[in-house]
């Protein structure tokens, strides 16, 4: 390449490392040669997030956040706002497949053990990259100022009520008020168009960073970087650009088209993407009949509604966010695919598996007799998944690893 | 000490005592941005008292106003209920019977009605678990959330139980019984967010 270089992109190069930065990320990154289906999430996860920004970013030329006219201008946007409609069905309805790519993207990553060494760092940063989604998703769903983002943010707040003597001051500094208000939605909005999405993006780069200083993992789990070609090129590896970019199109183009057809035809969701309960206008006097969160929060509520106390449900709702971050450390099996861990750990992965939509969709739900005892049994399997690691993944017996993809 | 000409003892504390310094100012530029975030004057002079008039309130119906943003419920009770908030089967499925928390209602109000004049509640609607408004099922009748249901308010949210004094059952997320707010009578009118400086 460097032979026939342009001039122009010579005389650019020697002054700002663009060849070279191509080359380390995209031309001569190589990515194992069998890679599957799992692998198409990260690509659509970044591509939601553009979606995100994008659409935010016109979003907020329309919208005024404040108590009085922000509902108001949700319908100016979708009702007078040329293709605002779209402009905002493509924000909700992308945020919740946001959702849905990164949850696919961290169950490969636990199919495939791609949070052990050397990756730990990329599935930390990954793990703040979902909190951080989750803040600016919460933040996000309280901006329309409807009854549901009222007292959606009401509970979520008073969950740092839980804290031992400063429960009530630090509840009152997140609001800025004796309760939510339109000082509340007013922070919530700089946090959620300005603060929040640059700390994602700059955890977004690290986290791909941190992935191409080590290398994609792939389903056997098996490190290409073992056998190398007479360049130092790995023997089982193929350049990420052309062969993953284009080879993953297809895979593109069926999740855009699922992702337009809900925008054009189901773009509430059936009522989990925007609760029905958010076309009245916030009432700080009525909470809805039925008020739960927006379905992607759903595990986490569901556990909190489970635990019988208040100090103990958000300390259990905490430690399930929480405990996710040790994983790498937890798993000490000597293998990384599932492909090859014992029948302890594939039970262990498929009863994960269950569990979390479980317990999302019971979340969603009202919290009779029934579905509570559910969410406490899902809520042990959730915790015993991560508990029992260090012992299921130490003792089973394990299948032997090849060296190389197809060996 | 002194190697090639470094002094490696004093480069270190020059190098903490800048870092301490430094640190020190960060404290001191995070305080403008962190108390920002404090209820501002205007928010502080809005939550400033209301006055309700009761002389047209009709026993069993919840009347909602509003003080400080937040849902305050003013509820007539029935002779049948008081007596039955006094009763000891009752007060045994209750976690803070006598209102022994002090922190939850003033204490000019008495401890079986939790109100100043026997009849008349008067509750900050914000149920004491995650800040939802509980709603009230004022008949004694099984519930689909309660088969011995003796009257008083479910928390749609998260299922916690209170009674007609809104007094928390035992085994419910909530923590602590409703909050009675500060307030006074003055003839048919109830001042909320002042008791002329009895508590």
């Amino acid at each position: 390449m460097s032979q026939n270089k342009h001039p122009l992109m010579a005389w650019i190069d020697a002054r700002l490392p663009i060849t070279s930065t191509y080359e380390k990320h995209m031309s001569k990154y190589y990515a194992p040669k069998n890679f599957n289906w799992w692998y198409v999430f990260g690509l659509l996860a970044m591509i939601m997030l553009v979606n995100q920004i994008l659409t935010g970013i016109w979003l907020a030329m329309s919208y005024v956040p404040s108590s009085e006219a922000a509902f108001g201008s949700v319908e100016y946007i979708m009702r007078d706002v040329e293709f605002g409609w779209l402009l905002r069905y493509m924000h909700a309805v992308g945020a919740s497949m946001f959702f849905i790519v990164v949850y696919l993207h961290m169950f490969r990553g636990i199919l495939y053990g791609s949070y052990q060494k050397p990756r730990e760092l990329i599935w930390l940063f990954g793990m703040f990259v979902y909190v951080a989604m989750a803040a600016e998703g919460f933040m996000g769903y309280v901006l329309p100022w409807g009854n549901m983002s009222f007292w959606g943010a009401q509970v979520i707040i008073s969950l740092f009520g839980a804290i031992p003597y400063f429960g009530e001051a630090v509840q009152e500094w997140i609001r800025g008020d004796y309760l939510i208000s339109g000082i509340t939605l007013n922070r919530f909005f700089a946090l959620h168009v300005v603060a929040i999405p640059l700390v994602l993006i700059i955890l977004v780069v690290v986290h791909v960073l941190a992935l191409h200083e080590v290398g994609s993992n792939n389903p056997d789990g098996i490190d290409i970087k073992k056998h190398l070609d007479e360049n130092g090129v790995p023997k089982d590896g193929v350049p990420f650009h052309p062969y993953f970019t284009v080879g993953k199109l297809p895979a593109v183009t069926i999740f855009l088209f699922v992702f337009t057809a809900i925008i054009f035809f189901f773009p509430e969701g059936g009522g989990y993407f925007i609760e029905w309960a958010n076309f009245e206008p916030a009432n700080n006097l009525k909470t809805p009949e039925h008020i739960a969160p927006v379905w992607y929060y759903g595990a986490y509520y569901a556990m909190l509604r489970a635990v019988p106390s208040k100090g103990l449900g958000v300390i259990v709702m905490a430690a399930a966010l929480a405990i996710p971050f040790i994983l790498p450390w937890l798993d000490r099996s000597p293998v990384r695919s599932w492909r090859f861990k014992g029948w302890m750990s594939k039970v262990a992965i498929i009863a994960f598996g269950i569990t979390f939509p479980v317990l999302t969709w019971l979340g969603t739900q009202p919290a009779t007799d029934l579905y509570t005892n559910l969410a406490r049994i899902f809520t042990v399997v959730y915790f015993l998944f991560f508990i029992g690691m260090p012992f299921y993944t130490k003792y089973e017996k394990t299948k032997p690893v090849p060296e190389r993809i197809g060996g | 000490m002194t190697e090639g000409g470094v002094n490696k003892g004093r480069r270190r504390f020059l190098g903490a005592a800048t870092t301490a310094v430094g640190a020190v100012g960060v404290v001191g530029v995070a305080v403008p941005f962190v108390k920002s975030w404090l209820p501002s004057e205007k928010a502080k002079a809005v939550g400033g008292p209301v006055k309700i008039d009761l002389s047209k309130i009709e026993e069993g119906a919840l009347v909602t106003e509003e003080w400080r943003g937040k849902p305050i419920y003013i509820l007539k009770r029935s002779s049948e209920i008081l007596e039955g908030l006094k009763d000891e089967s009752h007060k045994s499925r209750l976690l803070d019977p006598e209102s022994s928390n002090t922190n939850q209602q003033p204490e000019y109000v008495s401890s079986d009605s939790r109100s100043v004049t026997d009849d008349v509640l008067i509750l900050e609607g914000v149920c004491t678990h995650l800040g939802c408004a509980p709603k009230l099922y004022y008949e004694v009748k099984p519930e689909p959330f309660d088969e011995n249901w003796s009257g008083g308010f479910f928390c749609p949210c998260h299922g916690s139980k209170f009674d007609l004094a809104g007094r928390v059952y035992n085994g419910v997320p909530a923590p602590s019984n409703l909050k009675v707010p500060p307030h006074r009578f003055d003839g048919s009118l109830v001042v909320i967010g002042e008791d002329g400086g009895i508590a």
